[in-house]
């Protein structure tokens, strides 16, 4: 950390030294003011604590201090059987659980070597792109809100609670959904999930184009995101970054193309990454934009899910979940696309016990903040208000 | 002019009452508009904002107290006289108690000199535009002392980001209200407001008559909402960045005290710029022929409503593009002040005394 | 081994391929490779290397190791050992994947950072160190980034006691 202190505009001179005295003349004294931004805070989206110097209104130097939240997930993961786990998987990112659900189930799965079903596999695809939809909500509806605009939350959240009913009905839980489980659902879906869902798309596409009106297209928030916090892509790649921030920064990297999992290779979507005509590549706006672009693909798969899914009357979808899960001495990593990018788990079993011996959570946000520092230098307040936000952190996973 | 005879003589009886020496009804006088504007700042503007954010954003807004929540604001009033008065220990404890009192003293200053009518005036200065733009000023010292007062860093910042701000909108607000001040060639407000008076109704208005003075129109409009603190110029209370700005640690109230005081200036500057460029308490409906809609509307009852429905106007619309629009940067708002809006008032100020001399 | 190498599926070929360029180039410095179905990685011997190694991965234009995607500590009780888990991944040019393990004792023990050559692993080896307690050598600020910095004991450790009262709190529920 940079030494604190005098700002180097600060300089004593002698001006004069007659005989008996010395004349010394004195710029004003400037110091640097440590503003400790967090953890309550309204733009540090939970308890993310930042450290900031200031010279003014400018940031010399910012460092995130996390581990207010921390619940000690892996120490819980060593204890409970493996399919204790997944309730835990729904705390660490509570805003996109069934994501977290699904990169720790097919995870497991990969250790267990098991065969899913279609129908849930399908299923497991609609629920965590509605539930990816729900999260992009949110982050552009506090981006807004961070930057001043406070309609467009509202809006985010109207539709986000479409979404939420939606999965209520199905799960019977709001956020912490517990759904998706090892080799199969805790249920199958309701017998008119097709139609309400169906419904849910038909009534968000208008109001998506709308949101993108209200704020992507404002003048005053392409002035407050347009060439802030710029990321190179190669700088984001070293950092680790994953999802929308690294297709921010313009990789088109995603695990559903990249390293598929489930019924992604069957479906047809697009990857937005933005071409620098409405924003520098790797700024603030780059990655808001890819979010809001983001939101109408998963639209398209979910779609394209309904049509494909199997029907299946009296379907089990708890059949094939094995009795005792035991999987056999190994090591895996697992990992799924989250909405905040790359939600990795690598499990450790020794074959004898129920319950992993290792389980270590890759957290996207976890990787995603820890460029803050980079970032952050030398901006003003304002702009690193707009760099937290257009990272987009969840601190329940950051914490874990 | 439209003033009414029967009513000056009662409001000019009414100031000459006095008990003693003291004249207790000319501060009668003075305080009936300034009593109804505290009302209703109180009670309608934080009620009305309310509900606008509300219908604009597809939710109802307070509905639970009273019908369709209209008692909402007594309940909060209620709720904030009940709450402790903290000062925080390390607080400079002087400036703290009265910078609220500043803040409220600024606010509701101008309104001496703002016509709510033919009569209804705190003090017909001859000089009353400059003194009401004078005045405003010491809502900087008293967002100063607030800021300084509370001994917390967001405050701070806060109170240095709105100081410069004031100061620095005050020069086109100022240049644009001198352009009406030019077309009436007065700084009277009850005289720019009778200039603006006439059988044609809005054809009368500045706005409408001279085909520059929407220019200062628009720039004394962006101003004000800059020196009332309003979106997209809220960067002094800035909630995402500075928890709430220069007001942080108020509760209670004395934050009671520094809303009101916004919603004050907020009206006052809505105020203002109907006096100056869309004729004040002067009814807005034409005389059409033998339909005499103008003699109608005119009056010193009809005068206080038809200002106050051009203020509410104002109000509505900054409440719309609070609601609408995110807030700009800090070196974003002073480029737009020392960039945009002053040359733009000097070039209108410039094109305004041409077409004075012309005509 | 022909056989066995018929036997792998095309990722755990890649990753095969790619052990065998590094093998070529640091000899003894690295182990077998382990080439498990679901997680394929090898394991650094010679711990003062890793940091060449590391370099090596991401800078050699065959390999392109550029994204580490999870760097785990893990304990090893019946080994005495404590190691970290690097996943790593080319984006970009290959499609490749590759795990690496490094050890070090159990007291006292130190494995060379490669937070210069991954910014990922600054935080992660923060992490590692803050539940494991191993020491990352050359690391720019190595502190505890998840539990508070007054924290007694590493609690991921096999055989970690929760402290009885932090701050006067009572600890364990």
């Amino acid at each position: 950390m940079q030494e604190l202190g005098k700002a180097e505009t600060n300089s004593t001179r002698i001006i004069r030294q007659d005989d008996k005295r010395v004349i010394i003349e004195k710029d004003l004294d400037t110091e640097y003011m440590v503003l400790s931004m967090g953890p309550q805070h309204p733009s540090t989206h939970g308890v993310l604590r930042l450290e900031c110097i200031t010279d003014g209104e400018v940031v010399v130097e910012a460092e995130p201090y996390l581990g207010y939240l921390h619940r000690c997930f892996e120490k819980y993961c060593e204890k409970v059987d493996y399919p204790a786990i997944v309730p835990y998987t729904d705390r660490m990112d509570y805003l996109a659980g069934m994501n977290s659900e699904l990169a720790y189930c097919i995870t497991v799965e990969k250790l267990l070597d098991i065969e899913i079903p279609r129908r849930v596999e399908f299923i497991r695809v609609i629920v965590s792109e509605l539930n990816r939809i729900a999260s992009h909500l949110v982050a552009i509806g506090t981006y807004a809100i961070d930057l001043g605009a406070f309609t467009p939350f509202l809006f985010c959240f109207r539709d986000r609670e479409h979404i939420m009913s939606l999965l209520e009905w199905i799960s019977g839980a709001r956020m912490l959904y517990n759904y998706i489980w090892i080799g199969g659902l805790a249920y199958d879906v309701p017998a008119d999930f097709k139609t309400r869902v169906a419904e849910f798309v038909t009534y968000f596409r208008p109001k998506a184009k709308e949101l993108y009106q209200l704020l992507t297209e404002n003048e005053i928030f392409v002035k407050r995101t347009y060439d802030i916090g710029i990321m190179p892509a190669d700088v984001a790649i070293n950092y680790g970054w994953s999802g929308p921030m690294l297709r921010g920064s313009g990789v088109k990297w995603d695990l559903r193309r990249n390293d598929p999992y489930s019924v992604y290779p069957e479906l047809d979507f697009d990857v937005p990454v933005p071409d620098g005509k409405f924003s520098v590549v790797g700024d603030c706006l780059s990655r808001h934009l890819v979010r809001a672009l983001e939101m109408e693909e998963s639209l398209k798969i979910i779609e394209q899910c309904l049509d494909k899914m199997p029907e299946e009357p009296n379907f089990n979808s708890r059949a094939l979940i094995p009795k005792k899960i035991r999987p056999k001495a190994g090591e895996v990593y697992g990992r799924a696309e989250n909405p905040r990018g790359e939600l990795g788990y690598y499990i450790v079993s020794d074959g004898k016990s129920t319950s992993p011996l290792r389980c270590k959570a890759r957290s996207s946000c976890f990787v995603n903040l820890s460029a803050m520092k980079d970032l952050s230098k030398g901006q003003l307040i304002p702009d690193l208000v707009a760099i937290i936000g257009s990272i987009d952190i969840v601190l329940g996973e950051v914490d874990r | 002019m439209s003033s009414s005879p029967s009513l000056n003589t009662w409001s000019d009886a009414l100031s000459g009452f006095s008990i003693g020496w003291f004249p207790l009804g000319l501060v009668i006088v003075a305080a009936i508009p300034l009593v109804f504007i505290a009302l209703y700042a109180l009670t309608y503007g934080v009620y009305g904002e309310r509900k606008i954010s509300a219908f604009m954003q597809d939710r109802l807004g307070p509905m639970e107290v009273g019908f369709w929540g209209i008692l909402q604001t007594l309940a909060d009033i209620l709720k904030l006289l009940q709450k402790e008065d903290i000062v925080p220990t390390v607080a400079d404890k002087f400036l703290f108690v009265i910078g609220p009192g500043i803040l409220f003293v600024g606010s509701f200053l101008a309104f001496a000199v703002l016509p709510f009518g033919p009569a209804f005036i705190g003090a017909d200065l001859n000089v009353g535009l400059f003194y009401a733009v004078g005045i405003v000023a010491i809502e900087a010292v008293g967002i100063l002392a607030v800021g300084w007062g509370s001994n917390n860093k967001w405050a701070l910042y806060g109170a240095v980001r709105s100081v410069a701000q004031i100061v620095s909108y005050e020069i086109p607000a100022s240049i644009a209200l001198l352009c009406a001040a030019m077309l009436a060639g007065t700084l009277s407000m009850q005289q720019i407001t009778m200039m603006q008076a006439g059988p044609g109704g809005f054809m009368h208005w500045f706005l409408f008559t001279n085909p520059i003075a929407w220019l200062p129109f628009l720039i004394y409009f962006i101003s004000s909402l800059a020196e009332t603190n309003r979106a997209p110029f809220d960067i002094p209370e800035a909630e995402s960045e500075l928890v709430a700005g220069y007001f942080t640690e108020y509760s209670g109230m004395k934050f009671a005290v520094i809303f009101l005081a916004e919603y004050g200036s907020m009206f006052m500057v809505s105020a203002i710029i109907s006096i100056a460029f869309l004729g004040g308490w002067t009814s807005p409906l034409p005389n059409i022929g033998g339909l005499e809609l103008n003699t109608m509307t005119s009056g010193p009852v009809w005068g206080a409503f038809w200002i106050i429905m051009k203020g509410f106007f104002f109000i509505f619309v900054q409440m719309w593009l609070r609601w609408t629009l995110p807030r700009l940067r800090v070196d974003q708002l002073m480029y737009l002040c020392w960039k945009v809006l002053t040359p733009f008032s000097l070039v209108s100020f410039v094109l305004t005394a041409i077409w004075v001399i012309n005509h | 081994m022909e056989e066995a190498a018929n036997q792998m599926s095309p990722a755990v070929q890649q990753s095969k391929a790619a052990y065998d360029n590094i093998k070529e180039r640091f000899g003894d410095a690295i182990s077998e490779f382990d080439a498990n179905p679901t997680m394929p990685f090898f394991e650094v011997l010679d711990v003062s290397r890793w940091v060449d190694i590391a370099l090596y991965m991401r800078d050699n234009s065959l390999l392109q190791f550029n994204y580490l995607a999870c760097l785990s500590g893990v304990d090893y009780p019946e080994e005495q050992k404590l190691g970290i888990v690097c996943n790593f991944e080319c984006i970009g040019k290959y499609t490749h994947k590759i795990a690496v393990k490094v050890k070090c004792p159990r007291d006292g023990g130190s494995i060379p950072s490669v937070s210069c050559v991954w910014h990922t692993a600054n935080w992660h080896e923060r992490e590692a160190y803050d539940m494991y307690g191993m020491v990352f050598e050359g690391h720019p600020d190595l502190r505890r980034i998840l539990c508070p910095e007054d924290w007694t004991g590493f609690p991921l450790r096999k055989d970690y006691q929760v402290q009885e009262t932090y701050h006067g709190i009572k600890v364990p529920y």
